[in-house]
């Protein structure tokens, strides 16, 4: 271990921060500090500079100016191993467990004095006497990749504890947790602040965990910080205002209408994953002509293998499709006519080819149609004059129709994407978490979009893992669990720790 | 029936375990050197390559030397320095392993046909065998029964490799490497030196491989020598699921069917003998067919291979 159990965490000091990534400066004169047990939150937008601060922490990243002050002594932090040194660890966003090993060699892997040979039989012993001085327990000898979201965010936290980490940085630590695990793990982590065994730093952009938990929270906007201090003086729309800059804009206007005719039907669908397993198994659902049906579930319970089936990115291995009441093969020829859009998740990885232009991208949908196809022939005039008219139309922040597109931001990247697959005015839309990392701007704009078309009497499948993006948007809300739907709600009974409740199931 | 036919008949299974045990050694290192690599999450596709370098080098050495065990040496060196070469170009930004893998097989080959042009002719020492078939009277089951040394060294590397990757530091960071990089990266170790590593030990496994093949079986230095076994070894990685315990069962499989050719020609069975010959390409082919699926990933494939993304 790194550090003797008994210390108190430090005291860190970390002013006048400044970084640049070529032209953009993605840091400029940030300060961040570290009361010994405190619960400090980043709070602040994507692409506001948090993950670029606690990197420069973390000895990913150098800053090109600024200073760190480790219970005022002055230190320099050389790569990720000369931050674990002095008792910094990160549990990062994106896991960086080791999907193929089991819970205990992730655990002892991480040991900077790893010895050459691993003693598994002394290693379990200290394991198991770690495991019972912890809040939480987990079967070693799973691998990870078995293991589901929360207990691999419970895991990277106790290998963190386990290599005796005195500061610990979580990025966006609730982003794939249910609402009650959410609670749990920051509770836990709160709880071993306030016994001083602890400095937690929460990287996050939901206001509501930094009230519920933080103690103190610093502020970014573009690189910059905009304000922050102890939480106990600030409230949620100070904290918005800060993060935001501007006022948040209100939710799109919900037409007060009757559901239509049921337009897409979902019968007993079931399709394996990549791996061969049942991920989703025998799902039955109806979407009806202008409402919203909302699907929540904690991330890999089957929804991204459910989009792909209606995507027709993967077979399904039964079950029906129905569209207007008739079988649905999705065919080209089929979407066209049933006229069925799918906004898969990640457009840029999924639906859309990087390399090829703005213009290219939103004609993916129709340029085998006139005008835009003349015989055999694309016409790149029609083609221009159709981008150019969505990309004003949508706002696609572009330098023109002939940008590629992965020289897009990831906001930018969506509304292409979203501007294709409702420009053709779909009677059936899916769409798969479209606000997943966007701006507070951005995801006004596309919900808003979104709320438009069921409006305008389209039949909305929302797969989603944000809650409160169904709560604002779904008229109805389902519950996917282990490839099944466990629980519904309607929009007026639906209650934020019940559905919770099912998204960690009934077990 | 004779007597005769009848022994002769009970020499095919005879032959085919004692040819299995002698043809699958090349196919045995080559298999753990591209485990070990593919581990770490590189495919290096020159190891046909390697293994026709490593089979010259080790001829030219033996025969210049004297000492076949100097030629073993010398080929693992050179099948190392090849791995160094595709290690350290494939750690190069936007670089495709696979290409410089095919690159790189046809230099070694190219090369070692220019270099071995002179050791055709001249014959050098053979590597030793050990003989655990003295109890029985049977020429043909002696003659099985002759067990190569570096048979024996693989067969103890197989389970050494399997035990290292789990329980030594050294393979729990080849695993993490070739399984998600960004955890190799976030604990502090340099993904492209532990990747061209392993390509290197790879390299150097194929290289010891391809020594086998001048010095013991065939035990001649010509340019057919090695006829695709080191394509066909990597192909048997993927049917042994990256273990390397199962790479030892898989070459086993594999020398058998090449082995089935020669064992009925034995017994006066030449009809179809270039159909038999076939063997181990068709069921490579057979295997490879059965053992994928276009709806699933490939189990215990390393995450980070460019073939599973």
């Amino acid at each position: 271990m790194t550090a003797p159990a008994a210390a108190s965490p430090p005291a860190v000091e970390f002013t006048g921060v400044t970084k640049r990534f070529g032209p953009v400066l993605a840091l400029d004169d940030v300060s961040l500090r570290l009361a010994p047990g405190g619960f400090h939150a980043i709070l602040g937008e994507n692409g506001a500079g948090k993950s670029t601060l606690v990197k420069c922490l973390m000895g990913y990243h150098r800053p090109d100016a600024g200073r760190l002050l480790i219970d005022g002594r002055e230190r320099v932090v050389v790569g990720p191993r000369g931050a674990h040194r002095l008792g910094f660890g990160m549990v990062y966003q994106h896991f960086t467990l080791v999907p193929s090993m089991t819970a205990a060699e992730n655990l002892v892997l991480g040991r900077d004095d790893l010895p050459a040979v691993v003693r598994w039989d002394v290693e379990r012993e200290r394991l198991e006497a770690f495991q019972r001085r912890m809040p939480f327990t987990l079967d070693l000898d799973r691998p990870v990749a078995t293991l589901a979201a929360g207990e691999k965010q419970k895991l990277e936290i106790l290998k963190q504890l386990f290599l005796g980490r005195r500061v610990l940085v979580l990025d966006e630590p609730t982003s794939v947790l249910t609402p009650d695990e959410a609670d749990q793990i920051l509770g836990v982590m709160r709880e071993m602040t306030r016994q001083r065994r602890l400095t937690v730093v929460i990287i996050t952009h939901k206001v509501r965990e930094v009230l519920a938990f933080a103690a103190d929270v610093t502020v970014l906007r573009a690189g910059r910080r905009v304000g922050g201090g102890p939480v106990d003086g600030l409230g949620r729309d100070d904290l918005v205002r800060l993060m935001v800059g501007a006022a948040v804009p209100p939710p799109a206007p919900r037409a007060e209408r009757p559901p239509g005719r049921l337009l897409l039907e979902l019968e007993d669908i079931r399709a394996i994953n990549d791996r061969g397993v049942l991920a989703v198994a025998g799902l039955s659902l109806g979407v009806r002509a202008g409402e919203i049906v909302g699907v929540a579930g904690v991330s890999g319970n089957g929804q991204r293998e459910l989009v792909e089936v209606l995507a027709g990115q993967r077979d399904p291995e039964g079950g029906t499709i129905r569209v207007a009441g008739e079988p649905y093969r999705r065919t080209r020829r089929q979407m066209r006519r049933h006229r069925v859009s799918v906004l898969v998740e990640e457009p840029l990885r999924n639906g859309c080819v990087r390399g090829m232009s703005v213009a290219e991208n939103l004609a993916l949908g129709n340029f085998d149609e006139p005008p835009i196809a003349a015989g055999l022939l694309v016409s790149r005039r029609a083609l221009r004059a159709q981008a150019r008219e969505l990309i004003a139309r949508y706002r696609i922040r572009a330098p023109g129709p002939d940008a590629r597109l992965e020289t897009l931001s990831g906001g930018n990247v969506q509304r292409t994407a979203l501007a294709r697959e409702l420009s053709r005015r779909p009677a059936v839309l899916v769409a798969q978490n479209p606000c997943a990392g966007l701006d507070v701007a951005a995801t006004a704009d596309i919900r808003a979009r979104l709320m438009e078309a069921r409006n305008g009497g389209a039949a909305v499948l929302l797969v989603s893992e944000d809650l409160d993006e169904l709560l604002e948007l779904a008229d109805r809300i389902v519950v996917m669990f282990e490839g099944r739907l466990v629980h519904e709600t309607s929009r007026e009974a639906a209650d934020v720790h019940v559905i919770g409740h099912h998204m960690a199931s009934h077990r | 029936m004779t007597p005769a036919v009848e022994l002769g008949w009970w020499g095919v299974p005879i032959a085919v375990v004692g040819g299995a045990i002698r043809v699958s050694t090349p196919y045995l290192f080559v298999s753990l050197g591209e485990t070990l690599t593919e581990k770490s999450g590189r495919v290096n596709l020159g190891l046909e390559g390697t293994l026709v370098m490593g089979a010259m080098s080790a001829y030219a050495v033996a025969y210049l030397s004297g000492s076949p065990w100097l030629g073993v040496l010398v080929a693992g060196l050179a099948g190392a320095l090849l791995g160094l070469v595709h290690g350290a170009v494939c750690s190069l930004p936007r670089v495709n392993d696979v290409a410089v893998g095919i690159a790189l097989f046809l230099l070694g080959t190219g090369l070692a046909f220019y270099l071995g042009k002179p050791y055709i002719e001249p014959s050098a020492p053979r590597l030793p065998h050990v003989s655990l078939g003295a109890w029985s009277a049977s020429p043909q089951v002696r003659a099985a029964l002759e067990i190569n040394a570096l048979f024996v060294a693989g067969a103890v590397l197989a389970p050494l490799l399997r035990w290292a990757l789990r329980s030594t530091r050294w393979g729990l960071v080849v695993r993490a490497t070739g399984d998600n990089a960004d955890a190799a990266r976030a604990l502090g170790h340099s993904v492209a030196a532990v990747r061209t590593l392993a390509t290197v030990l790879g390299g150097f496994l194929a290289g010891v491989g391809g020594s086998f093949l001048s010095l013991y079986y065939p035990g001649t230095w010509n340019e057919g020598l090695s006829s695709g076994q080191g394509l066909m070894a990597i192909a048997l990685v993927i049917f042994a699921r990256w273990n390397p315990t199962h790479c030892l069962w898989v070459s086993l499989l594999f020398g058998g069917a090449t082995a089935l050719g020669p064992a009925l020609q034995s017994v006066g069975i030449t009809s179809n003998y270039y159909l038999y010959g076939a063997a181990p390409y068709a069921l490579t082919l057979a295997l490879l067919v059965w053992s994928s699926s276009p709806k699933q990933a490939l189990a215990g494939a390393p995450s980070e291979l460019s073939i599973s993304r």
